[in-house]
Formats: C-alpha cells, structure tokens, sequence
C-alpha cells in the first residue's frame, strides 16, 4: 500500500507531554498511525498522516492532546464560506 | 461475495420474505422498523418487529440463523409461530431470521448471509437512489444464539454497514447493538457525533443491555472513535469501550485473539478498490450546480456574430460541453483512480496535472480544426475544470484534514477561476 500524506504543515494536533501518561489509547483509535506510543510517552510519529479526525484527543482521558476536529472535505468547506456555519458535509454515501 | 442461490436461504423466514421481495420497496418507508421515538418503554428495545412474546416458547430457536442444519424454527410446519411475528401495520426485515427471548423481551436475529435484496439495495445506494434512507431500526439484534457472556458489538444504523457487519459474522454468537445514526455510516456519523458518546449511552439504557449480558464490555469501531469518548461511557454507563478493528472483515480475527488489533487492522486504506468505488457516488453526488453549468456552457457557445444562432450553440457550444465533460471525468474519475502516482499533494494540483495532459492531448489530435483562441480556450479551462473537481473529491478520500483542504482551496480556487474567465473571454472572442 502507498502511503498518504497531505498538506501537513498545517494540521493542528498538539500534544502535551507533561499530561501523557502512556495509556496508548490514541494510538490504538488512530486510523493513520500517526501517534507511537514509547517509553511510556506518546510521540506525533508521522504528523504529515494526521487528517484531524479528532479520535485521539476525544479519547484522551488525560487531556494531553487537542486537535481541531472536523471534515477534510472542499464542499463541506465552501458550505462553510457561503452560510458562515461551521462546515459540515451531510455524506449520506460514501465518505 | 455474491451468492446468487443466497435469496433462497434456509432462514427465509415465511412471510416476511414474501412480502418484502420486491426490490423497488424502501426499506425505510415499509417500516417493520419506524424510526422510534425516544420511548423508554423496556419491551421496545429490540424494535418494532417483536411478536407477541407467548407463542415462541420453548423455541429457543438453536441453529436458526445457521446454515448448515434445517433449522428448527422456519420449518414449513412451524407455521404458528412464524404467523406469531405477524403483527398489524408491521413488515418483518428479510434479514431477521428468528427471535430470541431474552430477560428484557424477545430481541430479533439476524442471518449473516446477504440476500439478492441486500445486494440490490447496495448497488442502488453507490448510484445515488434512494441514498438518504437506507436505514435499519436502532436496538439490539442477535447473531446466532448469543448470551450473557456473548460480546456486544456496535454498529451505526446505515444498512451497509450493518449489512458488511453481519455477513462478516457467520457462525458467531454475538449481540449487536444499532445506534441511530440516522442511516449514515459509522466514520461520518462520528465525525458529526451521531455516532457518539451519548448516543451509546442511551442505546445500552433503553435497550437494558446490562440486564441482557453479564460482563461490560462494548465493542466499538475504530473508525467510531472520533465520535466517542471511551472514559465517558464507561463513566457513565458502567460499559467499557473496546476499538475493534477498522474493517468489519478482520473481527473474527480479532474476536479470536482477544481482542487484539495488529497495526495493520487499525490502518484505514484506501485502495484503488476504494477509490473506484467512490467514482459513481462522486458523479452523482455533483448534483444541480454541475447541470446549471453545463447548461449555460452550451447556452454561451450559441453567442456570435449574429448575435444568437442555433448552429453555433450546437457547435461551439456542443464543443465547450465537451470540453467541460472532459475536465469533469479527469478531475472526478481519472485524478481519483491514479492519485497516489500523482504528484504533489493538493488534490487541485493533481488535477490540474490530469486535466493539461488531457488537453495537449485533445490539442495535438484536434488542435488544427481549432482556432488559436480556442485552443487557448480549451488550454485553460480544461486542467481548470478538472482541477476544482478533483479538489472536491477532498471529501471522500480518507486522509485529508481539514485544515489542509482549506489552505489548498485558499489557493487554488482564484487561480482556478482566474483560468477559467480567461478561457471564457478567449472562446467568446473566438465567435467574433
Ligand atoms: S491517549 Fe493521551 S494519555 Fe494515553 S498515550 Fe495518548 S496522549 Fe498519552
Ligand atoms: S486527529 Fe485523527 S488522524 Fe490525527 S492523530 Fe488524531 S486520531 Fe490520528
């Protein structure tokens, strides 16, 4: 399989390490492993495969890491632009 | 994965499968299962569909979702308790094989084979018919004989997944439980939080799971997790949350190793397969803006000298629509198929790239019929026309982020009209 990456210098994941306690439930929720868990800390392993789905920093017990959640999608952007809403795509197929 | 002798399967449980085996019927209007209020009656967990509860006695209905033995209870003189499923104003699904009592009532089992009408109802969904209502009713089912030790998977309400769900399952003994995801498949819904936290917790509430299973343990999707906070329901409702796997196909695996997910299982992919998938939703879903354009393309090419002409609309118009086809299928079919060998990373870049070469080449075997400002025309609009909707297959691809996508379009939307006004202005020149 080729990897995918995308615009990554712009994702917003951030982690905290100083409230990690290496329960390594973000890198088991992380469908790009993104997130690698050593040495008892969390480390962002691959950030340019992080598409802020936001399934990390919701099952984060501790709060260590944050990510501005929401749909990777250009219709659901303009949507966006256009009604002043917060984007949202109503992908009743496929995506 | 098909199996055409598969509509005939031993499980057809009687009426129902009379009733419901017209394909053209919505499944969401033929409300075996109507959408449910927020009732919190116990008994009407399982949906709609449960009988009157006295007739099934005794049949703890063994075996009546497997299909290796005639089962006991959709044999042909087990009439009394097949007409007990009847009820009035209800249609039994053509998936649900049987009932199992349970302490909070009669709860239905699922066959884990798919019938023709599953794989007519998916081939409908991939081409837009009916797309938004293809739902099952929320609650809890059955796979095989489940009981109180039986793990409790989770499943959005949108029949395909629940459909990928129980055809993976043959031969366990399982409880699912549905939330309402208002017909909306488990990654989206959890990106909406449908598919989430709360819902969970008022689904195991009013089905009374804790009453049906002894252990708490949920086993959630993967791709469920950006929806849902694991500490929270277990804070909240006493149920811990387990991530299977991303794919429905590597449960069993998973199941086996106890509940053990390699690496491998926890990757989304997204594989040519996926992508080719993708394409006719894509199509489909471009919808009325897509049309108006067209239409006004051809409408446009109509005006030259003479102010309107007929022949002209047919011809310069007919030319510019193709042209326009042309850029369509580059940027929503050709770009998706090739575009991990594409390169750079802005899907409006790849696009562009599919939609130049398209256009040499439309140049190189056309170019001389063409004027020169026409063939300007056709050099511009063309990658631009492909470029904007292959930025728009940004949302159903599986690994662009948010933040991303909107620095991409910040960029490529001015260059793209700038191109296209451009083309424009060159083609309407070219009529004079
Ligand atoms: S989920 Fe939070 S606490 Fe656990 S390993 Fe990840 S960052 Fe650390
Ligand atoms: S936001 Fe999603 S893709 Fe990004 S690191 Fe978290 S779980 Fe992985």
């Amino acid at each position: 399989m080729r990897e995918y990456a995308y615009l990554n210098e712009y994702v917003s994941l951030q982690l905290d390490s100083g409230k990690c306690t290496g329960c390594g439930l973000c890198q088991q929720v992380c469908p790009h492993a993104v997130l690698r868990v050593e040495d008892g800390k969390a480390r962002i392993d691959a950030r340019e495969r992080c598409m802020e789905c936001g399934a990390c920093a919701k099952n984060c017990a501790f709060d260590a890491l944050k990510v501005e959640a929401g749909v990777g999608c250009a219709s659901a952007i303009i949507y966006g632009w256009l009604t002043g809403k917060e984007a949202s795509c109503d992908c009743s197929g496929g995506c | 994965m098909a199996e055409p002798a598969s509509s005939q399967q031993k499980c057809s449980c009687g009426p129902a499968e009379s009733e419901t085996a017209k394909p053209a019927d919505n499944p969401a209007t033929s409300s075996c299962c109507p959408p449910r209020t927020d009732s919190t009656r116990e008994d009407s967990i399982s949906s709609c569909c449960s009988p009157p509860t006295s007739a099934v006695e005794g049949s703890g209905t063994p075996g009546c979702c497997e299909t290796t033995t005639e089962s006991s209870c959709c044999t042909e003189d087990d009439t009394a308790i097949r007409h007990s499923w009847e009820r009035p104003g209800h249609r039994l699904w053509h998936f649900v094989c049987g009932f199992l009592p349970t302490p909070v009532g009669e709860v239905p089992q699922v066959s884990t084979r798919l019938t023709t009408l599953d794989h007519i109802g998916r081939w409908q969904m991939r081409w837009g018919i009916g797309r938004d209502r293809y739902r099952v009713a929320p609650g809890l089912y059955a796979v095989g004989n489940p009981d109180a030790d039986s793990d409790v998977l989770v499943s959005a309400n949108y029949k395909l997944s629940f459909d990928a769900l129980r055809r993976e399952l043959q031969g366990h003994d399982l409880w699912l439980l549905v939330l309402e995801t208002h017909g909306i498949n488990v990654w989206c819904a959890a990106g909406k939080g449908t598919f989430g936290t709360e819902e969970i917790i008022r689904r195991v509430r009013e089905t009374g799971l804790d009453r049906v299973v002894s252990h708490r343990r949920l086993i959630v999707p993967q791709l469920g997790a950006p929806g849902v906070a694991g500490h929270e329901v277990r804070r909240d409702c006493g149920f811990k949350v387990i991530y299977g796997p991303v794919r429905a196909s590597d449960l069993p695996a998973f199941l086996d190793a106890g509940y053990q997910a390699g690496e491998e299982m926890r990757r989304v992919r997204f594989s040519t397969g996926d992508r080719l998938i993708l394409t006719p939703v894509e199509l489909t879903g471009l919808g009325r803006p897509t049309l108006y354009a067209l239409l006004a393309v051809l409408i446009l090419g109509g005006i030259g000298p003479s102010i309107f002409s007929f022949n002209a609309l047919v011809h310069r118009g007919g030319g510019a629509l193709l042209v326009f086809i042309a850029g369509l299928l580059a940027g929503a079919v050709i770009t998706p198929i090739l575009l991990p060998w594409l390169p750079w990373r802005p899907f409006a870049a790849k696009g562009a790239l599919v939609g130049s070469i398209i256009a040499l080449l439309t140049l190189l075997i056309f170019g001389r019929d063409l004027g020169t400002a026409d063939g300007f025309a056709l050099l511009l609009a063309l990658p631009a026309i492909a470029s904007w909707y292959a930025m728009n297959f940004t949302g159903s691809s599986t690994f662009t982020s948010p933040s991303g996508v909107e620095k991409e379009m910040r960029r490529s939307i001015p260059l793209q009209a700038a191109a296209l006004l451009i083309a424009a202005g060159s083609w309407l020149w070219a009529a004079f």
